[in-house]
């Protein structure tokens, strides 16, 4: 079991040291990363992911209960106590999602065949248009498998640590997979450009430059501020959905107040 | 001296993988590098202008490209140890599924991409059931769950295989690669032997005959249904 990850610290894009001495991480504590386009956000999850052992451009090392994880874990899937939803939101294998999902519910080690139609189910309550078991994952669309994918991280990798990039841009519903994943007991980092994830989470990590230049900790008035947000977000949402559903929009949302 | 046999389909990232390769020991050891392909390979130029490592290309043309590196490999095992390299990579062209370049000593690695579909490794026969090691490339293009789903089908198909996943732009995570290369014995180079079985002898197609359908040609032929077996060898 997972009671904490170390990050100990590689080298910018320039070849200098990073600044911190290293970053520990605790099961159910949230993350954010955030960070200009290109500041090495993804790269920094990704060391995570690989349990990087300065095998990587940063060069970081990341431990796991402050050990150097095996081979072992570090190569074998159905060892590996992370997911990852990265920010690809395409499918190459030419399989059904019932196909996919078994092969990889196999590779993670898991024989309930319930956990297919559950992962399927799930993923349904992240998107508009339905999944179906026979569905090719390469005709998927973005938010599609990006939602298929999160169901798959929740139910099939069902890890402890759990690293996100940037879901919000898939067009799914956020605030769903947020307060699902939240208080689980789990590691999550998000990489995000999103305001109300990034101040949802207890700790930020700022990049810049490839390398960690900042790490801050949830205070007082972003707690109230991530609220209003949250509150501000979900009419947002609402509005998005009358839209999508292709209905027009009436007085009646006036009375949303903006402010 | 060692010797690396790196095969795999076109632009799966065998160069790319092999500059890793190279970054990582060309301080250490001298490197030679032989790429063999059927009409045109730029590989040899690039590497000897970027690393500054010994470096030589074959066109195999009509031949099957794995039958030209049998042909060639002596050769180029001399060259290699007669420029006092440590380490001789070869890069295939990747192009005949029937064959295979990997031989009985030395390290076989075939170089497989992510994004190349999910039933290529089943169909890429004796080049990937022979190698000794397969690397997936391309995983910064794909989801952790398909590098996953496509690890458990190459595990299923080729058992005994060592597998590994890199970006081979970066290097990522090939620490393990790296690893076996350096604890590869060095070859004996009087007892290389092709580690697959080659074709069965030639044929008419083989010698250039061009007319179309089995009754026009003897050799190893087959009917598109016939009442033959799935591999026919027609002798006149
Ligand atoms: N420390 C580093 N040293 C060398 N290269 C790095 C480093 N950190 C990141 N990079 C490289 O910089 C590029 C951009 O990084 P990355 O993709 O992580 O950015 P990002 O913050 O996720 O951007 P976006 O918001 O657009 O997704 C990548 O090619 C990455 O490999
Ligand atoms: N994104 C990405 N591109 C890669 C990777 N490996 C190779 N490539 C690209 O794929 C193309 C073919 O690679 P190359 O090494 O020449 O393949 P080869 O034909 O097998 O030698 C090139 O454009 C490479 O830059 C990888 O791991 N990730
Ligand atoms: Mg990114
Ligand atoms: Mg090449
Ligand atoms: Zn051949
Ligand atoms: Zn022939």
């Amino acid at each position: 079991m997972i009671k904490e990850i170390t990050i100990f610290p590689g080298i910018d894009k320039n070849g200098f040291k990073e600044k911190f001495t290293y970053i520990k991480l605790k099961a159910g504590e949230t993350v954010s990363i955030v960070g200009p386009t290109g500041s090495g956000k993804t790269a920094f999850i990704t060391d995570i992911e690989l349990l990087a052992q300065g095998d990587t451009s940063t060069k970081r090392r990341v431990i796991i209960n402050g050990e150097i994880p095996t081979d072992e874990i570090r190569y074998n899937p159905s060892m590996k106590p992370i997911v990852m939803i990265t920010q690809n939101t395409k499918c190459f294998a030419d399989l059904t999602t019932e196909e996919f999902l078994q092969i990889h519910a196999r590779a993670r080690k898991i024989y309930d065949q319930k956990v297919i139609q559950a992962t399927i189910d799930l993923a349904n309550t992240f998107t508009g248009e339905k999944i179906k078991r026979d569905t090719r994952v390469t005709v998927l669309s973005g938010g599609q498998t990006r939602s298929l994918l999160i169901a798959d991280a929740i139910l099939i990798g069902a890890a402890p640590v759990i690293l996100l990039d940037e879901i919000e841009n898939a067009g799914i519903f956020k605030q769903e997979v947020v307060s699902l994943i939240h208080n689980t007991g789990k590691i999550v980092i998000f990489v995000t450009h999103d305001p109300v994830i990034a101040l949802l989470t207890k700790t930020r990590i700022i990049m810049e430059n490839g390398a960690v230049k900042n790490i801050l900790y949830q205070n007082e008035p972003e707690i109230k501020v991530a609220q209003n947000l949250l509150e501000l977000d979900k009419k947002i949402g609402h509005v998005r959905e009358e839209l999508r559903a292709g209905k027009a929009i009436t007085y009646d949302f006036l009375s949303v107040n903006f402010a | 001296m060692k010797l690396v046999v790196i095969a795999g389909p076109p632009s799966a990232g065998k160069t790319s993988l092999i500059k890793q390769i190279v970054k990582r020991f060309k301080d250490e050891i001298t490197i030679a590098f032989l790429k063999i392909d059927v009409v045109k390979a730029f590989e040899d130029i690039e590497l000897k202008k970027e690393f500054g490592i010994l470096t030589k290309k074959v066109y195999s043309g009509d031949l099957c490209p794995d039958h030209a590196g049998v042909m060639v490999l002596g050769d180029a095992v001399a060259w290699a140890e007669k420029s006092a390299a440590d380490l001789l990579i070869v890069e295939s062209a990747g192009l005949c599924l029937r064959c295979s370049p990997y031989l009985n000593q030395g390290l076989g690695i075939i170089v497989l991409s992510s994004i190349s579909g999910i039933h290529v490794p089943e169909k890429m026969g004796a080049m990937v059931s022979l190698a000794d090691v397969a690397v997936i490339t391309k995983i910064d293009l794909v989801s952790q769950a398909e590098r996953e789903v496509l690890i458990q089908k190459i595990k299923e198909v080729h058992t005994g295989i060592i597998l590994m996943e890199t970006n081979a732009l970066q290097g990522n995570s090939l620490h393990r690669l790296y690893k076996l290369i350096k604890n590869s014995p060095d070859i004996d180079k009087d007892n290389l032997f092709l580690k697959g079985n080659p074709p069965l002898g030639t044929c008419t197609i083989c010698v250039g005959k061009k007319e179309v359908g089995w009754k026009h040609h003897f050799g190893v032929v087959q009917k598109l249904d016939g009442p033959f077996a799935e591999y026919l060898y027609r002798g006149e």
